[in-house]
């Protein structure tokens, strides 16, 4: 019964959800584009004046912005390649049966509930310590030099330790995708000579195609803004080689007090992840409308 | 070039015994339907054939040769599915190509058989729609045709018409009789529904409870059914089947006379009883009659005949086409 007094009804039962989410959204985005334009230091309260774009070309021809772009690049790259690749394998292992299946099942989606700063922490202390860590006792005990990850290969720990924990969001999605495939076009297949890897290049590839774009999106979105993790291992170092542009902007905030600063770079980060957006928007649009 | 031939073949998952024991013979170029009420194990059996299914015991031979554990790629069969199982990111094309890719063939031969198979199957125009834009007859086509590229020693069909509405069945009931008569392929067939059976064998095999119940040709099967179980399976509307006192007469304990054996007049006849359900066909006409001491009989008789409900009628079955069944349900001969 959509007559126009329900419409209007139902328009007004939503508001107030709408205009809540609306002003939590605009708010903090509207300040930060204000502070962006400000001469604003924590340390020199009370000189705030208006500064036109001189915040964004101090942050955008820092040459620790190259840097951190890059590594930003180079921890979504690495984490999706982990984490898509060992999510499909994953999936198709966790699809055969086999006796306890239900609690391995388990066991391979319970990283994803352990918070980002815990499970850093555990990788640092557990892990990848180059002293107490299992990682070192395994070299050890083979007569190898242990490896000091976060100080020999610490963009690659931090990519490591976060595939660790969107592993399994992969793997998940990935084997719903897989148990949705239809039995009989792999009988089918079987009878047409395909043999197990023509079977998953030409149909359980294709297959999960969509639910491999939307595991990209997903994560995309939620790498761009990796923190947490950074901030209780390395800091970002040694020297920047760790730092993203989330953590160059913390920096600038909270380390440099540079408030004007960091908005810009926050204001630049929203204009990266649009860029981003925009063409895995595309790219999911061409899968979905198949 | 596509002989059949199961020896002692069995399947039981568990300890439940699925099909027992089965020997079948299948001649080249022969159309042979499996028919039987849902999970009489047709469908199972021919997954064995197929290669699908591993057997429980017994040997699988075609052509001569001991298939019965070959992979299901290498015993030369192909088959069409129930859900027709296209692929659905492939074109047509791609997907009547496909068996014939994963065979290793060059670019130029695919494409020949590919668009001859199209031809066969008025595909042509349609090689490069996806099947999600065909309909389901199309589909099935496309799966008939995906069948035959590999010029494989027998078709196997698992209930290919079941997906499809009332009148297209009947047009593709046609389509594969013709294309059995074109390539004098073997074919089996598997179907619950009699009316597929009866039209398109060449042989019957009457499956129940995993047993095989009759083997033969259409009119054998309907003219002399060996036991109840066919009788009542084959033939449509149902065979009429009479217990008690009516049957005792004839030294039998179940008497069977079809429905258009049975002779109804306002006026006189052996049986009197009154009319129930009507249904008319125009070409035929069921008319159901209860009738007093024998029970419900269907009648079938021309287009023309009209009664009401409830009005007063009189049946004679022909004598000549009486079936009689003793008490393990097995035909008395006459």
């Amino acid at each position: 019964m959509a007559t126009l007094q329900t419409r209007a009804t139902a328009r007004l039962m939503m508001s107030p959800a709408v205009i809540l989410l609306f002003l939590w959204m605009i708010v903090p985005l509207v300040m930060t584009l204000y502070f962006s334009f400000l001469r604003y230091n924590l340390l020199m309260p009370g000189t705030e004046e208006f500064i036109g774009f001189l915040n964004y070309q101090y942050f955008l021809t820092d040459p620790a912005f190259f840097t951190a772009l890059g590594n930003t690049l180079m921890l979504v790259g690495g984490t999706l390649l982990i984490t898509v690749i060992g999510g499909i394998l994953l999936a198709i292992v966790l699809d055969q049966p086999f006796w306890g299946q239900g609690i391995v099942r388990l066991l391979v989606i319970a990283p994803f509930f352990v918070m980002p700063t815990v499970s850093a922490l555990v990788w640092k202390n557990m892990l990848m310590h180059p002293v107490n860590g299992l990682f070192a006792w395994i070299a050890r005990s083979f007569g190898f030099q242990p490896i000091d990850w976060f100080a020999q290969l610490p963009l690659f720990s931090i990519i490591l330790i976060v595939a660790w924990q969107w592993l399994p969001f992969a793997t998940l999605i990935l084997l719903t995708a897989l148990q949705s495939l239809d039995g009989e076009q792999i009988e089918a297949a079987e009878m047409d000579g395909a043999g197990a890897l023509s079977r998953f290049f030409y149909l359980v590839l294709p297959h999960m195609s969509r639910a491999i774009t939307v595991v990209i999106l997903i994560q995309t979105i939620f790498l761009l803004s990796v923190f947490a993790e950074i901030l209780v291992t390395t800091n970002g170092g040694p020297g920047l080689q760790t730092t993203n542009i989330t953590y160059l902007i913390y920096a600038q905030a909270l380390l440099q007090f540079d408030v004007g600063g960091a908005s810009a770079g926050g204001i630049v980060a929203v204009i990266l992840a649009n860029i981003v957006a925009f063409f895995l928007i595309r790219l999911i649009g061409k899968n979905l409308e198949r | 070039m596509g002989s059949i031939t199961l020896e002692k073949v069995s399947k039981s998952f568990g300890t439940t015994a699925v099909i027992p024991e089965i020997d079948l013979e299948v001649v080249d170029g022969e159309f042979v339907v499996f028919v039987g009420p849902s999970g009489c194990g047709k469908s199972t059996l021919l997954r064995m054939i197929a290669g699908l299914e591993d057997l429980s015991g017994g040997r699988i031979v075609i052509d001569g040769k001991d298939m019965s554990s070959e992979a299901p790629a290498k015993r030369g069969l192909s088959m069409v599915f129930q859900s027709y199982a296209l692929y659905p990111h492939m074109s047509v094309y791609g997907n009547i190509a496909f068996p014939l890719k994963m065979d290793g063939q060059d670019k130029a031969a695919i494409d020949k058989k590919v668009k001859d198979a199209a031809n066969i199957l008025n595909l042509t125009n349609y090689l490069d729609r996806r099947p999600g834009q065909l309909s389901g007859g199309q589909r099935q086509r496309v799966a008939i045709g995906r069948a035959i590229v590999r010029q494989p020693k027998a078709f196997l069909f698992d209930e290919p018409l079941s997906n499809l509405d009332a009148a297209l069945r009947g047009n593709m009931r046609l389509e594969i009789s013709d294309l059995h008569h074109q390539l004098k392929t073997t074919m089996i067939y598997v179907t619950h529904d009699q009316v597929e059976a009866m039209t398109m064998a060449d042989k019957i095999v009457v499956l129940n409870a995993g047993r095989i119940e009759q083997v033969g040709s259409p009119l054998d099967l309907y003219r002399s059914p060996r036991n109840v179980f066919v009788a009542g399976f084959i033939g449509s509307p149902r065979m009429n089947l009479i217990e008690g006192q009516e049957a005792a007469k004839q030294n039998a304990v179940t008497l069977g006379v079809r429905p258009e054996h049975v002779r109804i007049s306002k006026t006189e006849g052996a049986w009197k009883g009154t009319v129930g359900v009507t249904e008319h066909l125009g070409s035929d006409t069921f008319i159901h009659v209860q009738v007093d001491g024998v029970g419900k009989i269907t009648v079938r008789t021309d287009g023309d005949f009209s009664t009401d409900f409830g009005q007063q009628v009189y049946l004679t079955p022909e004598p000549a086409r009486l079936h009689r069944f003793d008490a393990n349900g097995q035909a008395i001969p006459n």
